[in-house]
């Protein structure tokens, strides 16, 4: 395929795909759910994507994404034998495998009780679940200011729909796979998912994402994500994707009273890769933690930005991110607390660490802080250096060889976040990736 | 075991050792006293291979290898070991871990097998009596909020552990009280061997009651100008340096 000749073309492209699905509908074209995707195509029309004129992309800049043309809706299927490069070992659990953002059920398998959870394919749900989807669709990440959100409420087709009752515990995770499958050619998908978890239940949910082939892929995912009452949740997204993948991701999470979000971001691997995660604590004493590591090298770039919005009173956030820059990459960290006039007594607390290897590698921090209530306790720091001489010296004059001490200290210093992850094989999976990146 | 021969090395343009000349043998313990700014330290992390000196002339020989030619690693693999005056925090590796992985890698360096963690463990209890050391601490991320006794106490078991032929111990003593010098002491001597030998930088004569040297050197302005056995030490503690001073003028 030819690569587009402006922004114009790939915008073209999506807003008529739009409109190919809208002429192939019937009644569904007046449902009020169709009109939040007409609103927020026309939004998308309207702020088209962004430059780093915008204060939000500043330091990400999504122009490479158009150097080449992507196909919107290819659907493949893979086979068990192209999947095994892929697989995490040992990992138990509802497994889903989206290929291009469509569920493949054949190659997934649920094994919770529908009772404990109903796990449903976004497309599906659409048909099966409208009471639940027209509730929350689209009610939580914000498609008026963020163009990739606003294209990805209007085209997405397909995701996972999950929904845990009241005081229940599921106690098997939910892993999602999503697999790019760019063999043959470029591919651009916009998966959505929906995670309502009710009062005083819990789940454990991870994200994954692998790109297969040589061709260049474009995720373009949003996640809604809602906490009821005494809700807890641990939430990963964990990317490990290819040279050629741009990935852009928009989590957002509603908490309610006493609800409790933890969640670790890691991003291995990947050409470009933006992830917004959103947190709005709208109860009182809710608490989030979120963690993030991120180690791009070679040219890759890996933007994070995180807000936490503190809305009510005697609510806690913690926040640490951590990254590791080699080569010529490039990272961002932009983290936002927000503290409205009713939220007295927050405690907001962020902390951002950089690594930096190699004199090409560039890492951009800022946090920001927007207080307007007096009685809050909130705190944010952010460190870039190098890897401690005295400590690589320390190790070596002790026996251990230069390449081993440096990969022991980044993988300790890597520690911090993995440590979170409490779904053991993923996180076993992931300091072994680690480590491997960090040996090379 | 150890001959250095005119050693001159310097940190950015300022040189520090000025031609500096040791005999050390095996089983033998000297101790390097001195004034501030003598060269003392240099002289530990020259022999331990910091980075940041540069040595413009002379040579170490060390069990007949030129021993300024061999990496920061290979060095602790050969035998030497530095007490640091200052143990390094490092977050996120415990003690046991990095003296595990330390440990194999000496061993690699020798042709000996790993040790499997079941002889690990009992090497590491055997060796932790002798420091009185307590295993919660081993557990620890390394130095990372130690005391400064606790740093010493843990330099002093590592060297336990590693079973070092040339131990050079960088002003242990500092920031140590009565009892906590003591069992650093106690941990050296019981380390003495007919075929180990032990330098101990000091400022202080405190150390040397217990760890008794058999030679007592003075470092003055980037060399050795008085050497004498164990009673120069006292000497020393008696009238200062200032008469080592006018000496070496």
């Amino acid at each position: 395929m030819t690569p587009y000749a402006s922004y114009n073309d790939f915008k073209e492209q999506l807003l008529a795909s739009f409109r190919d699905n809208e002429e192939r509908m019937n009644g569904e074209r007046k449902a009020p759910l169709h009109q939040i995707r007409r609103a927020a195509l026309r939004q998308f029309d309207q702020l088209g994507f962004p430059t780093i004129r915008h204060e939000e992309w500043k330091y990400s800049n999504v122009s490479g994404l158009m150097k080449q043309a992507f196909e919107l809706d290819e659907t493949t299927t893979l086979t068990p034998n192209d999947l095994a490069p892929l697989e995490i070992p040992n990992l138990d659990g509802n497994i889903l495998y989206f290929v291009n953002g469509r569920y493949h059920p054949e190659l997934s398998h649920i094994v919770s009780p529908a009772g404990q959870v109903q796990i449903t394919s976004f497309a599906s749900a659409l048909k099966s679940e409208p009471d639940l989807i027209s509730a929350h669709f689209a009610q939580y990440a914000n498609y008026q200011e963020n163009s990739f959100t606003a294209l990805n409420t209007a085209l997405a087709n397909d995701g996972v729909v999950v929904r845990v009752p009241d005081n229940t515990t599921v106690d098997q995770p939910i892993i999602l796979r999503f697999i790019t499958d760019s063999r043959t050619k470029n591919i651009a998908s916009q998966p959505r998912n929906l995670i309502v978890v009710g009062k005083n239940s819990e789940l454990m949910l991870a994200e994954s994402y692998r790109t297969l082939g040589e061709g260049a892929s474009f995720v373009n995912v949003v996640t809604e994500i809602v906490l009821d009452r005494d809700a807890r949740m641990q939430y990963y997204k964990v990317q490990d994707e290819t040279e050629k993948a741009y990935h852009i991701g928009t989590t957002q999470v509603n908490q309610t009273d006493s609800s409790h979000f933890y969640s670790a971001t890691v991003t291995l691997n990947g050409s470009f890769v933006r992830n917004n995660l959103n947190i709005r604590l709208d109860g009182q004493y809710a608490e989030a933690f979120m963690y993030g590591l991120y180690m791009p090298n070679g040219r890759q770039h890996v933007d994070n930005h995180t807000l936490v919005d503190h809305a009510m009173p005697n609510s806690y956030s913690n926040e640490l991110y951590k990254g590791i820059l080699d080569d010529n990459s490039t990272g961002v960290f932009n983290g936002k607390i927000f503290v409205r006039p009713d939220a007295q007594k927050t405690n907001a607390y962020q902390s951002c660490k950089n690594v930096v290897l190699s004199p090409g590698a560039t890492m951009n921090t800022k946090p920001q802080l927007e207080i307007y209530a007096d009685d809050v306790k909130c705190s944010h720091g952010t460190t870039t250096g190098q890897l401690n001489d005295e400590a690589l010296f320390y190790m070596r004059s002790r026996g251990i060889p230069k390449d081993e001490a440096r990969t022991l200290l980044l993988y300790a210093f890597s520690q911090d976040v993995l440590s979170q992850i409490k779904i053991q094989p993923i996180r076993e999976y992931l300091e072994r990736v680690v480590q491997e990146k960090l040996g090379k | 075991m150890l001959s250095i021969s005119n050693l001159h090395a310097s940190i950015g343009n300022k040189e520090i050792l000025r031609g500096l000349n040791l005999e050390v043998n095996a089983g033998e313990i000297h101790a390097i006293m001195g004034p501030n700014g003598a060269g003392k330290s240099t002289l530990a992390s020259v022999l331990a291979g910091r980075e940041d000196y540069e040595v413009t002339d002379g040579s170490v020989q060390y069990n007949g290898k030129d021993l300024l030619d061999m990496a920061i690693e290979e060095r602790a693999a050969e035998g030497i070991f530095l007490a640091f005056q200052y143990p390094v925090e490092i977050p996120g590796v415990s003690t046991t871990n990095f003296l595990k992985t330390a440990l194999n890698e000496i061993r690699k360096h020798r042709g000996q097998e790993p040790l499997d963690a079941v002889q690990f463990l009992k090497l590491m209890k055997e060796k932790m009596k002798l420091v009185n050391i307590d295993q919660s601490l081993l557990s620890r991320s390394l130095n990372e909020g130690f005391s400064g006794g606790e740093k010493k106490r843990n330099e002093i078991f590592q060297m336990a552990m590693l079973e070092p032929k040339l131990a050079i111990l960088d002003e242990t003593d500092s920031g140590l009280d009565i009892d906590a010098l003591r069992i650093v002491a106690d941990g050296v001597n019981q380390l003495r061997s007919p075929d180990r030998a032990t330098i101990v930088v000091t400022h202080y004569q405190r150390l040397l009651d217990y760890i008794v040297p058999d030679f007592v050197h003075v470092l003055y302005k980037g060399r050795i100008v008085k050497s004498g056995p164990k009673e120069l030490a006292l000497e020393l503690e008696e009238k200062g340096y200032d008469w080592i001073k006018a000496e070496a003028v």
